[in-house]
């Protein structure tokens, strides 16, 4: 058994990273951010609300909160369906009362299909992203450019159509090909959430403009620590709350920084889980050095250019 | 095949028209004590085998057996101290295999519903007469060993076909578990009938609680309490429901049913705003008094969308 001679060949070997999407720099070289407001903590919370087809594709693979069981899973569709329906407003509410802003990523799918949901979470004011046809409409290198470009126009198209202007967006499992980065600034997408390069929001060099990459921490994921890794909800608060003390201590010499987490309707809004959120919330909201908000705004506080 | 089977419309759970259930009372609570009989040599299904190992799987065989010889009685005895009754999510060749338990059940006047025949035996792939052979032996030994007409069903393992819930509705069943959509009863879009999609929670089920997420017992009577509060509060804009799905291979363990104890004995003390019914009560009073609010609601809403469940696919 043998390896093609090319294997060990390694022309991206050099400094820096081996693609050219933004250029390498450690955070302790970066001159400190300042907020304009002076807060050292910006806490973006992503309520992603995905819809689930109960027919998937599955193609390249199974996104982690799709179907399960043979057709017709009917406990999965419903139970992910609660979380549009019930669990979303749980969180708005728990939201409302502590006046923290979030950023909802939202399948086209739902657009039509939850418009009471579209309208509630507008009339909260919060940020509106794509997420996307739907939870199965995966981004992947697989996918021919034409046909990539021809789902992110569809989700532009269904949202203008449902008088909405998206600028952030969220690929369906954060999945993406080597070209979305450049199809979604072509369609007025000028922030993702797929990237967790960073402390701080990262331009991203795209043909058609940069694109901000604001940080979702992985490792904080609801879906991630409450059901992949069946860690208690006291445990996934303490985390987020860890996470928001020692970047709020950092921030003396490194400077502003973002907190993002995902607040999953489906998981989060399940009523046991409910009270731990009020307290992540009053939490935040408490905390003078905290400022909640919307991915683009965010974005812009940092200095990323504005469309 | 469509991505959304139209069960049922969104509905947000938001501004809703008000629930008062019976005396006044803001959340309807029931607990779904499952029955049920794993085979040792099982059939085969071609989209899924009966156990996990290949048979006989006698770790997974005789912790459901020891349900059956040891749970359930601990459960009897637990729920009779609580002043709570069953609602029994069985199958139905329960009634067969150990008689003793059912007519015990029976006794304290505990609701009986299906869950198929064995826990063993899945819908998928069955062909309609098949189903409708499945229902009619549900209700035929359940009304033989009980004299109770079945009016609720939990497909067997949750497996179903596209006709499951047309078929139930036609069979004049009131409600169906089979459905995680909401934290109250909604209309099922059935062809016939007047089916309710009764709450059931997969979230507190024992199955998950203890199972896919590995939790201890005294979280999961944390998570009871809490699911409880956050519920009860919410009861009071528009009435809730909360279920606790139980199997006895799993809560009766012995060192887990003194939390559940604790948690019921917190449950069971907010009396004066809880009505402690079966899943054929809150069903019975949803049909009758609530149906039409909600359809109303819906319209209102401009989230009525008509037609039935899997449409071009139950011919």
């Amino acid at each position: 058994m043998t390896l093609p001679s090319d294997y060990l060949d390694y022309p991206r070997r050099r400094h820096g990273q081996d693609m050219d999407r933004y250029d390498w720099q450690m955070a302790k070289d970066r001159s400190p951010a300042k907020l304009a407001n002076g807060k050292a903590v910006a806490v973006m919370m992503v309520v992603n609300c995905e819809f689930h087809p109960i027919n998937p594709a599955n193609n390249p693979f199974r996104h982690p909160a799709g179907m399960v069981t043979p057709y017709p899973d009917l406990r999965h569709f419903t139970s992910r369906d609660y979380g549009n329906r019930v669990g979303v407003f749980r969180i708005l509410d728990a939201l409302r009362a502590e006046g923290l802003k979030a950023t909802f990523p939202v399948s086209a799918a739902l657009l039509t299909r939850a418009r009471p949901l579209i309208e509630a979470i507008i009339n909260d004011g919060h940020e509106i992203a794509g997420a996307g046809l739907h939870g199965d409409a995966i981004h992947w290198s697989g996918l021919e450019h034409d046909e990539e470009n021809r789902r992110v126009e569809a989700v532009r198209a269904a949202f203008t159509a449902a008088g909405l202007n998206p600028v952030s967006w969220m690929s369906p499992a954060r999945q993406q090909s080597f070209a979305t980065p450049d199809i979604l600034t072509a369609h007025g997408f000028t922030r993702t959430l797929d990237w967790e390069s960073d402390q701080v929001p990262v331009a991203l060099r795209t043909a058609n403009g940069p694109l901000t990459a604001l940080p979702v921490h992985n490792e904080l994921e609801d879906f991630k620590l409450l059901i992949e890794r069946h860690q208690s909800e006291a445990l996934w608060r303490d985390q987020i709350l860890e996470a928001k003390d020692f970047l709020a201590a950092e921030s003396a010499g490194r400077g502003a920084a973002v907190l993002g987490f995902t607040l999953t309707p489906f998981v989060t809004g399940q009523p046991f889980r409910i009270r731990a959120l009020r307290e992540i919330l009053c939490a935040l909201a408490g905390d003078e050095t905290v400022w909640c908000a919307g991915a683009d705004e965010i974005a812009k506080a940092f200095g990323q250019t504005d469309r | 095949m469509n991505p959304d089977p139209n069960l049922y419309d969104y509905w947000p759970y938001r501004d809703r028209p008000k629930i008062v259930w019976p005396g006044g009372k803001k959340l309807a609570f029931w607990i779904a004590p499952n029955i049920e009989f794993y085979e040792f040599q099982p059939p085969a299904n071609p989209k899924r085998p009966g156990w996990p190992r290949p048979a006989p799987d006698v770790v997974g065989y005789s912790q459901r057996d020891y349900g059956n010889r040891v749970g359930h009685w601990r459960l009897m005895e637990l729920l009779d101290q609580h002043s709570l009754k069953g609602s029994v999510s069985l199958n139905v060749a329960m009634c067969d295999h150990c008689p003793e338990i059912i007519e015990a059940c029976a006794a304290r006047g505990w609701e009986f519903f299906s869950h198929g025949i064995y826990n063993t035996r899945f819908s998928y792939e069955m062909d309609e007469a098949q189903e409708r052979a499945m229902l009619d032996d549900s209700i035929r030994t359940v009304e033989a060993a009980t004299g109770q007409r079945i009016r609720g069903y939990l497909a067997p393992a949750l497996t179903h076909t596209p006709r499951t819930l047309d078929l139930i509705a036609e069979h004049d069943f009131w409600y169906t578990c089979d459905l995680f959509q909401d934290d109250q009863p909604q209309p099922v879009k059935t062809k016939t009938g007047r089916l309710v999609s009764m709450p059931y929670s997969l979230e507190v089920n024992d199955v998950i609680t203890y199972g896919a997420l590995a939790m201890d017992p005294w979280r999961y009577g944390d998570i009871l309490k809490r699911q409880f509060d956050q519920l009860l509060e919410e009861g009071e804009a528009s009435g809730t429901v909360m279920c606790i799905p139980l199997h006895a291979y799993l809560v009766s363990q012995p060192h887990r049913v003194r939390a559940f104890d604790q948690a019921l004995a917190y449950i069971t003390g907010h009396k004066d705003d809880v009505w402690f019914a079966t899943a054929r009560e809150i069903a019975g009073f949803y049909r009758e008094h609530c149906w039409d609010q909600t359809l109303a609601d819906i319209a209102a809403k401009g989230c009525a969308t008509g037609g039935s469940g899997f449409q071009g696919e139950t011919t």
